[in-house]
């Protein structure tokens, strides 16, 4: 599958002009995985085509972190945060009424392919706590109805909302 | 109210101050003096007297780390700022780098001057991507002005900034597998050199943390006694951000005299606690740090007051504790954090958190026995064993548990669980209507 000519010739110049690839390698893969949705076994096809790496090495490094996703995952990826200070505002039940509302159980995703929900460290919100992370966006202080609201929003917005790098 | 130093620009609107209103507040002075009247070991001095110690967490001089960097040092030589934080609790760096992006960067570059540095790499954690944007732009606008790139200000000095944006795990705080995160390789940490002599791409690399290096233009322009005066404690070293979270009024970071004592923190400035809550406990320095004992609260939170408390002051992040809240489930909390965010690297870590947590939960649940306590007590007691101190900062939750909160544990023996099952107030695991949400 052959990348847009736009995303290879961004990709190749970053390669080209770093003056160490390695460098560069976190946020190829976040172009990547915004273009194919996950870091599927493609992306990291291309990713190791551009770069000279060896999937191996990608594989190796992919594997490590919380926002690179190896399987499929929503549009949106609901950060939940399952920090102490989130925790003892209840924080799990946050979790819990995310996943039922959508229906869904951890890292699934929703069947319109919007959402998907994953337990995440401390996203630095703990004076808002409970708090999620959503695009790149932080919401604190959350209730069942904040959660609702804000679910409807992403919704019906989803076809004009830009994704951001790090999702 | 104590003088604001870091948090001094901060706009009514909580917006972050843009170059030219940083420029009109003073912003870059500092930059300008150093690099037009004093030389790199001046400012390397001028640190080292003021006492300032790193915000990080270790509490490490930070001018006599630039000093660890030779005269004769090969270039490039690299600055490694890190706005990482993912410690449960610590939220300090991200209301700075919104507050004054500008101080953080000026910070940064008098940093590289005083060790002659070509080149910093900014690694901010991926959820603070909107940080990330914000940097990106504001550097540009630095550079613009001249106080980045080639000829910083007209002269011989050049230096750079870079943002690296990390795909998130706590251990990436750590400055040698940062360092390793940043090479593209697989972010375990790495002991096997100095980073100041054989860091980024082996070469000589210095590690700050952004709260540290946005002192620098202060120190600079106001002086080593003005520094000095600012601390509420002799060996404090100016001020502090302190968060506070949990089950308090007014949860925020607040920037205090740097020694300024636990229980005034907590009581005066947070707001106190919420209605209906009685104080229990609190971690008074993030995550890794243990429960402290109401007895404590008198301390001052600086590096030396809390190590001769036996405590440790960590990133200054305080989460307060409900006395109607269990401790063991805090500590499993805190547990199930650090062995999903443990490396995996070592063995004492990648197999005792998890060991140490599955005896938690038979405590928990009624099935534990005193010799489980024990064995707790051996494990934690191992993880200084571990090969960086990621582990022995899990182990200090276990051990301030064990040692402030026994007689709690001890409950939860003899087939019986939690004694916080029937409480009438929401479990954990339950939403609860904090009061603050009200207005
Ligand atoms: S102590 Fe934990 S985080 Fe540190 S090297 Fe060992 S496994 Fe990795
Ligand atoms: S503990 Fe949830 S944001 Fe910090």
């Amino acid at each position: 599958m052959l990348l847009p000519e736009e995303l290879e010739t961004e990709i190749q110049t970053m390669v080209r002009e770093a003056e160490h690839v390695e460098e560069k390698l976190i946020d190829i893969i976040y172009l990547l995985q915004n273009h194919f949705g996950c870091f599927s076994d493609v992306a990291l096809g291309h990713a190791s085509r551009l770069t000279g790496k060896t999937t191996v090495e990608l594989e190796e490094l992919c594997t490590f972190y919380d926002f690179i996703y190896r399987r499929p995952v929503g549009r949106f990826v609901i950060h939940v945060c399952d920090g102490v200070a989130c925790w003892m505002h209840h924080e799990n039940s946050l979790f819990q009424y995310l996943c039922d509302k959508l229906g869904v159980g951890v890292g699934e995703v929703t069947e319109d392919g919007l959402f998907t929900v994953l337990p995440t460290a401390c996203l630095g919100n703990c004076h808002n706590a409970p708090a999620m992370l959503i695009n790149g966006k932080h919401y604190g202080r959350l209730t069942p109805k904040k959660v609702d609201e804000i679910i409807d929003e992403l919704r019906e917005n989803a076809d004009n909302i830009i994704q951001c790098l790090c999702r | 109210m104590s003088e604001r130093v870091l948090l001094k620009n901060m706009r009514s609107d909580c917006g972050p101050v843009g170059f030219d209103e940083y420029r009109q507040l003073g912003g870059y002075e500092a930059l300008e003096r150093a690099v037009r009247t004093m030389t790199p070991d001046e400012v390397i001095n001028m640190v080292t007297e003021s006492g300032l110690r790193g915000r990080g967490g270790a509490g490490f001089p930070a001018g006599r780390k630039w000093g660890f960097v030779r005269k004769d040092a090969p270039h490039p030589r690299y600055i490694q700022s890190n706005t990482d934080e993912m410690e449960p609790g610590t939220f300090k760096d991200r209301v700075l780098v919104n507050t004054d992006p500008h101080l953080v960067i000026e910070g940064i570059t008098m940093a590289a001057y005083a060790v002659q540095a070509d080149v910093a790499v900014f690694f901010i954690r991926p959820s603070y991507n909107d940080d990330a944007e914000l940097i990106e732009r504001e550097l540009s606008a630095a550079r613009e002005a001249g106080m980045l790139g080639k000829n910083i200000l007209g002269s011989d000095f050049s230096f750079d900034i870079e943002v690296h944006r990390s795909a998130g795990r706590y251990i990436c705080g750590e400055s040698s597998a940062q360092a390793n995160a940043i090479m593209g390789k697989r972010p375990n940490p790495d002991k096997t050199g100095h980073m100041t002599s054989s860091g980024l791409w082996g070469m000589p690399t210095v590690v700050n943390n952004v709260e540290t290096l946005a002192h620098v233009p202060h120190i600079i322009r106001n002086g080593v006694e003005w520094f000095k005066g600012l601390a509420a404690t002799p060996t404090g070293d100016g001020t502090k951000l302190y968060c506070v979270s949990g089950e308090v009024v007014d949860p925020g970071c607040y920037e205090l005299p740097m020694g300024t004592r636990l229980g005034d923190i907590i009581f005066e400035h947070a707001g106190g606690m919420l209605p209906g809550a009685e104080f229990k406990t609190c971690i008074p320095g993030g995550a890794s740090t243990s429960f402290v004992t109401q007895a404590q609260l008198a301390t001052p939170m600086d590096f030396d007051s809390m190590k001769a408390a036996g405590l440790s002051l960590g990133t200054g992040s305080i989460v307060v504790f409900d006395k109607n809240t269990c401790l063991v489930q805090a500590t499993i909390n805190i547990l199930t954090y650090f062995a999903r965010e443990s490396c995996g690297w070592c063995t004492p870590c990648r197999d005792g958190i998890p060991y140490m947590l599955s005896l938690l939960q038979d405590i928990e649940a009624g099935d534990g026995t005193e010799a489980d306590v024990k064995r707790l007590e051996t494990v934690a007691a191992g993880m200084a064993h571990a090969y960086c101190g990621f582990a022995p900062g899990a182990a200090s939750t276990v051990k301030g548990l064990l040692r402030s909160f026994r007689d709690e544990v001890r409950e939860h023996l003899d087939g019986r669980g939690c004694p916080f099952g029937d409480m009438e107030k929401p479990k954990p695991g339950d939403w609860k209507v904090l009061d603050r949400d009200a207005s």
